[in-house]
């Protein structure tokens, strides 16, 4: 009983904890990060969260590393935010919700969508696309 | 006439702002072709073929060409960073000291590292299926988190490390319960 309660409390220290989604890897050209209403200058290494805005200009690029071993590439033009992130390291369960307003998008899965296929979703204004695994890109614009 | 509605509507077509929101299927790195499922209100598109598309205002599964994906996505798949790299490490039996098979491993494991700008590592436990499930699960915590000490010894900065610990869930030797196998009690390190 001891024990059982012992491995209880440490799963649960052990989710709470995991407060970052990801972090920063890769940032090219002009690129910021809109978070409770400040504008913070994007650069390799910064951990992002949920409800992060990554915002691009026209030569702006950024890629970030999650928690679970997604991989996502911001292109030029784009605002990206990041609306539900949430795994647990131990029994790999998750949630991963993002949503390309403007731009393009490109993403490899990892290991949520592995656990659970379909838990991640990008939206865009009038559609949603469930990853069920591995790689896709998406764009959200207008053509004249 | 027919003639001329359809110009009518080429006109309009050209006059009007036409939303695009497509989504596209890439083929992987190693070759492997996923699957994404596109829900636009009622109509569901199940994409499951390289370059295979879901367009705005199209019921139908369009196919993309590489060198369309190429110019409009060339910029941003050049900013995914790098993929995950995995290795696993074996520890002799209480201690911290490597195998001698796990020492070129660990040497390929710094090699990552230092390919990578802004590496960052997991430290993944694992455990073989002897005891119970819960007590793996803290048991592979605990042996992720003495590993995490001993690549602080060796010089890896502490605030790069984070660990996992996985319990019995992810066996490499896949055996029945309560099975001792020293293959299955190992550590798995991502570097990112």
């Amino acid at each position: 009983m001891r024990a059982t309660l012992a491995a209880i409390l440490f799963l649960a220290s052990a989710a709470a904890v995991a407060a970052d989604a990801g972090e920063i890897k890769v940032v090219n050209g002009s690129a910021y990060l809109e978070r409770a209403g400040e504008r913070l200058q994007l650069k390799a290494g910064m951990p992002v969260r949920e409800a992060d805005v990554v915002v691009t200009g026209a030569n702006g690029t950024v890629g970030i590393t999650f928690a679970d071993n997604s991989l996502l590439s911001i292109g030029p033009n784009s605002n990206f935010t990041i609306e539900r992130f949430v795994f647990n390291s131990t029994t790999h369960a998750g949630q991963f919700d993002s949503r390309l307003n403007k731009g393009t998008l490109a993403g490899v899965s990892g290991k949520i969508v592995k656990q659970s296929p379909e838990a991640m979703r990008v939206h865009t204004p009038s559609a949603i696309m469930g990853v069920r695994g591995t790689e896709f890109a998406v764009q959200v614009g207008d053509k004249h | 006439m027919a003639v001329l509605a359809v110009a009518a509507l080429v006109a309009l077509a050209l006059l009007t702002a036409r939303p695009v929101e497509t989504f596209v299927v890439l083929p992987s790195a190693d070759g492997h072709i996923g699957t994404v499922v596109v829900q636009r209100g009622e109509n569901r598109q199940v994409l499951s073929q390289p370059y295979a598309a879901s367009l705005f205002g199209e019921a139908q599964v369009a196919h993309l060409s590489p060198t369309q994906v190429e110019s409009t996505y060339g910029a941003t798949l050049h900013a995914l960073p790098s993929r995950p790299a995995s290795f696993l490490l074996y520890f002799t039996t209480g201690t911290d000291e490597l195998t001698e098979d796990s020492k070129p491993e660990l040497e390929r494991m710094l090699a990552a590292m230092r390919a990578r700008p802004q590496a960052d590592v997991i430290v993944i436990g694992h455990t073989d299926t002897v005891g119970e499930a819960l007590a793996n699960d803290e048991l592979s915590a605990q042996r992720a988190e003495r590993v995490k000490g001993f690549l602080i010894g060796i010089g890896i900065a502490g605030e790069r490390i984070r660990t996992a610990g996985r319990g019995e869930r992810e066996l490499l030797v896949p055996t029945a319960d309560e099975v001792d196998e020293p293959k299955n009690r190992r550590v798995e390190i991502n570097v990112r």
